[in-house]
């Protein structure tokens, strides 16, 4: 099976409005620049988003929240987004916020084919209302449930053309988690190489994982928080 | 004189061991590097997946993959390693993070936490901190003693949304260190020239005040 595809366009060709996508990324980096644009061209809507954070707001996912294609906004901050904040508060636009280690590791049992995990994150808090709960050693954890997403796009440093992934730095955050989650994942990546050209010994995503692959372009790699220090 | 935001940072840099793995929360928490002691080795974790967080970059080498929880540029030490969301966020629910400092709205005497959400407000999110508090072995909070109209912050009971419950060690204020105990705040230390009836009209939970109160040495 060819998992290669041209571009975002390409990639994301079945992807239709009202579907569930995990988008990977922490602020803006690491996200997938080039399918988040594909996604704005496409206009689909009535999108349930699970993303860390929701993009600034004319950048990443907030791209898509200004033409009103977000319906419901699954993350663990949101802060940075004006239009966000305008369409929450007009009840445009669903929101859920969880606990940060909840959402990776909720992406992480379904890639583990495990139903459930239990974490303390949030027993005892206001999240914690209508969950099932358990205690163990004296200490109360609450059960959450692996995500189902229909979509997963993840943006890689390196991958291959078997779909094995290698991430850069801080730029892996919920990429690979998000990778095995997806019932069809869309990898972008930055060089595309033949299968074999990467040491399996480096693999951070087994290609078993990925649907489809394509080399993006013009990656902007905005950065949210320039912060510089002076040479003495 | 109460002290400054970096003399709160100063005074929490003395918790630390030599290999701590620490985890810093913006704000205050984030000056607490800056006082590391020399020639200790603290290794300072960041969420969203680093362990060996060095200082901010020269302008020009920055590097828009190399971020902080912050969002903010910085670069690696020797030695430091990168990982996944949910091994990061593994290693503090598994106890392996020594230290975590960070920020909060309120804290009550039995070391519960509020810090992310003030009701009719527009609210941003919990991030990592309900994660870091729920199982963090050891949790100091950097704050004000008091809020911008003059209210304690150390309360007999939260009354913002919780983001954890009896989780909190330690307090550093700009005012006073405080630990907290099954009976309530223990009063450590205070501020240089600050006098423990000071302290006791600015905190409304409940005060342990034993013997002499030594003052925070600089």
């Amino acid at each position: 099976m060819n998992k290669v595809v041209n571009n975002a366009e390409e990639a994301l060709r079945d992807l239709s409005d009202g579907v569930t996508i995990l988008l990977g990324g922490f602020g803006l980096c690491g996200i997938p620049e080039n399918c988040i644009a594909a996604l704005v061209k496409k206009n689909v809507k009535s999108l349930t988003c699970i993303s860390n954070n929701a993009g600034v707001d004319d950048f990443g996912i907030g791209l898509m929240l200004k033409q009103k294609q977000v319906k419901k906004m699954i993350s663990s901050y949101v802060g940075e987004n004006a239009e966000f904040e305008r369409q929450l508060l007009n009840g445009e636009l669903e929101v859920e916020l969880i606990p940060q280690g909840t959402l990776a590791t909720r992406c992480l049992a379904a890639g583990y084919g495990m139903p459930v995990i239990y974490t303390p994150a949030g027993a005892g808090t206001e999240i914690a209302i209508g969950k099932e709960s358990r205690e163990f050693n004296g200490k109360e954890y609450l059960m959450e449930y692996a995500f189902a997403a229909d979509y997963a796009l993840v943006k890689a440093w390196k991958g291959d053309t078997e779909g094995n992934l290698i991430y850069r730095a801080t730029a892996r955050n919920f990429n690979p988690l998000m990778a095995m989650a997806g019932k069809i994942t869309i990898a972008e990546v930055e060089e595309l190489v033949p299968a074999g050209s990467l040491d399996p010994d480096y693999i951070h995503t087994p290609g078993i994982y990925v649907h489809r692959i394509f080399q993006g372009s013009n990656y902007e790699k905005r950065i949210e928080q320039r912060t510089v220090q002076q040479k003495q | 004189m109460a002290l400054t935001k970096e003399q709160i940072a100063q005074r929490i840099a003395t918790e630390l061991k030599d290999g701590f793995y620490v985890n810093l929360g913006i704000g205050i928490p984030t000056l607490v590097a800056n006082y590391i002691p020399k020639g200790m080795n603290v290794i300072l974790q960041s969420e969203n997946g680093l362990l060996g967080m060095g200082p901010f970059p020269f302008a020009g080498e920055e590097d828009p993959d190399l971020i902080n929880a912050g969002k903010q540029t910085i670069t690696t030490i020797p030695g430091s390693a990168f990982f996944d969301s949910a091994m990061s966020f593994g290693m503090i629910r598994a106890g392996k993070v020594d230290l975590t400092v960070l920020g909060a709205m309120e804290v009550s005497e039995t070391g519960d936490i509020a810090n992310w959400k003030i009701p009719g407000k527009m609210v941003k999110g919990m991030g990592g901190a309900m994660d870091l508090v729920a199982s963090a072995k050891n949790i100091i909070v950097a704050m004000m003693h008091t809020n911008p109209k003059g209210e304690s912050k150390l309360l007999p009971a939260c009354t913002l949304p919780l983001t954890g419950v009896k989780c909190v060690k330690k307090i550093v204020t700009d005012i006073a260190v405080i630990d907290v105990t099954n009976n309530g705040f223990y009063l450590v230390e205070r501020a240089p020239g600050i006098t423990v009836e000071e302290i006791k009209s600015k905190t409304a939970g409940k005060l342990i005040v034993e013997g002499d109160i030594p003052e925070m040495k600089f």
